[in-house]
């Protein structure tokens, strides 16, 4: 498996689009520090961006990946690889390029800006972290999509829906809730269902982080009792880590029963 | 070496290997023929285990092949198309799948073979066609392996590539190898071929020499014997694998037909 996660990497370190999307955030990143020097405010005025953009850009490239690479990976079929191998390597290596794009564009910018000798060293971490761990998600889930469907459009139109899903629609239908069952106390279903959103929980723990969860008023507060404490982290580290790790499992076990 | 039984595999509704049999124990030079959709390409590709089969068994070397992948270091393969990571160099290409291999392999011999020393720092994406075509069989002949599968090999070559494929095949031949070719020019089966092996709606429908299928169908030209097969009007008795009695009745599927040697 490393020996293709290798292979891949070093295929997209040399695509322009990678080094494109790094570009974006480093001009991003600096073109805000230009305007506030506050690391603080410059990492939340970021996270609106990462929240949204890298699962986004994560699972296109992890489809358009998966079916520019269609014959070559037929070639590494018929090698004596294993299928897991494969396709597990191919996933990594696209992640990791995106993680390692994340890091460098929002990370270089920030060390220059004094990141190591600020209080801000683990909001940063957080946030960073919090991109990362969206950027696995969104391309596993991707990948195991494309790895699924034959029809590409299809396959691109329901991983966009995915995306949308959880970026837009989930906290319409999430609000509507709150809305329409306003008489009910409402505090754990709140806190259940933005949890089981990785994107709505990975914004949750930096605002914690950045300790200005007043700023979401009543609901700030519940989360804050909950996340506040290591078993709150733990729950929502360990919901993560399954978001990442149920559409690995998902690729694994369609590697083995596909056919090509 | 190659034992198929009752091999069957369907892609949704289509039938598209329908218990096929195939017994391959002699070195020589196996040319895979049927018109467009016959199951050729899936026949090679559930022998790779790339298509998992509904149900039957294919034994490599007496073993079966099912989830299994360390047979394949005994199998050479080029496949149809060739596209490869785009930013990769050639030489990358070779030493990746070299690293992935880790078999003995030759690939300076072939390389020169087919003229591409100029190529070997070029990014693959900037490649021609054809220079991919050679670049993927420089992938294919580069190691010893007892068993080679050619699918397609002769598009978009130009004449001179075409005689060192040729020449590449005919020693692999000499070494004892099982080589198994799938085309649809037949004057590259006339040249080469030792067997043919014919196959229509999923099955084997012959499978001897060339000679004897021109005798069987009275043809002195192997591309009308193969029309008048398609057609039904000379299936030998004898070499029928999975004969039912319907063989005479052949669907009209076989008009998607063989391409001409027109690129030849």
């Amino acid at each position: 498996m490393f020996k293709i996660l290798k292979y891949t990497l070093s295929d997209l370190m040399r695509s322009k689009w990678v080094y494109i999307y790094t570009t974006f955030y480093l001009v991003l990143t600096t073109a805000l520090f230009w305007l506030s020097n506050d690391l603080a405010k410059v990492i939340i005025s970021l996270m609106n961006v990462v929240l949204v953009l890298s699962p986004l850009i994560a699972a296109l490239f992890a489809t358009l990946y998966h079916h520019q690479s269609r014959e070559f990976t037929e070639l590494l079929l018929a090698q004596p690889v294993r299928r897991t191998a494969i396709f597990l390597g191919q996933y990594f290596g696209v992640a990791m390029s995106m993680s390692v794009s994340l890091a460098a564009g929002l990370g270089v910018p920030f060390l220059f800006y004094g990141l190591l000798v600020s209080a801000q060293v683990w909001n940063f971490a957080t946030l960073l972290l919090a991109g990362i761990a969206l950027s696995l998600i969104f391309s596993a889930l991707a990948f195991y999509v494309a790895l699924r469907t034959e029809n590409k459009i299809k396959g691109f139109s329901l991983t966009i829906l995915i995306w949308l899903f959880f970026a837009v629609i989930y906290d319409g239908l999430f609000l509507l809730l709150l809305v329409l069952f306003n008489d009910y106390p409402l505090d754990n279903f709140a806190l259940g269902a933005s949890v089981l959103n990785p994107l709505n929980l990975s914004r949750m723990l930096i605002l914690m982080k950045l300790d200005i969860s007043a700023l979401m008023s009543y609901s700030g507060a519940v989360f804050q009792r909950f996340l506040g404490t290591a078993a709150g982290i733990g729950v929502a580290a360990f919901c993560l880590a399954a978001w990442i790790a149920i559409p690995i499992f998902g690729i694994r076990k369609t590697a083995l029963t596909k056919d090509f | 070496m190659i034992e198929i039984r009752n091999l069957k595999k369907s892609f949704k509704k289509n039938q598209v290997l329908n218990n096929l049999d195939l017994e391959i124990s002699t070195p020589g030079i196996f040319a895979v023929l049927g018109p467009n959709g016959s199951g050729k390409t899936t026949l090679i590709k559930c022998i790779l285990g790339m298509v998992l089969p509904d149900s039957g068994q294919i034994l490599f070397d007496g073993i079966p092949v099912m989830h299994e992948w360390q047979y394949r270091r005994r199998i050479s393969y080029l496949p149809q198309i060739a596209r490869f990571p785009e930013n990769l160099t050639v030489s990358e290409l070779l030493h990746m799948i070299r690293d992935v291999r880790q078999q003995p392999s030759h690939e300076q011999e072939i390389i020169r073979m087919f003229e591409l020393e100029p190529f070997i720092k070029s990014r693959l994406g900037t490649l021609s066609g054809g220079t991919r075509q050679k670049v993927n069989l420089v992938l294919t002949f580069m190691y010893d392996s007892p068993v080679i599968i050619l699918d397609e090999p002769t598009a978009g070559l130009d004449p001179v590539a075409l005689i060192a494929l040729k020449e590449l095949i005919h020693a692999e031949r000499k070494n004892g190898k099982v080589i198994l070719i799938t085309t649809h020019v037949m004057s590259f089966v006339e040249e080469l071929a030792d067997e043919v092996v014919f196959l229509l709606d999923g099955r084997i429908r012959f499978k001897g020499s060339v000679n004897a299928l021109k005798s069987r169908c009275g043809e002195d030209n192997l591309e009308r014997a193969i029309a008048r097969l398609l057609k039904g009007e000379c299936i030998p008795d004898d070499n029928l694998s999975g004969a039912d009695g319907q063989g005479s009745a052949f669907p009209k599927t076989a008009g998607s037909g063989l391409k001409s040697q027109h690129h030849v």
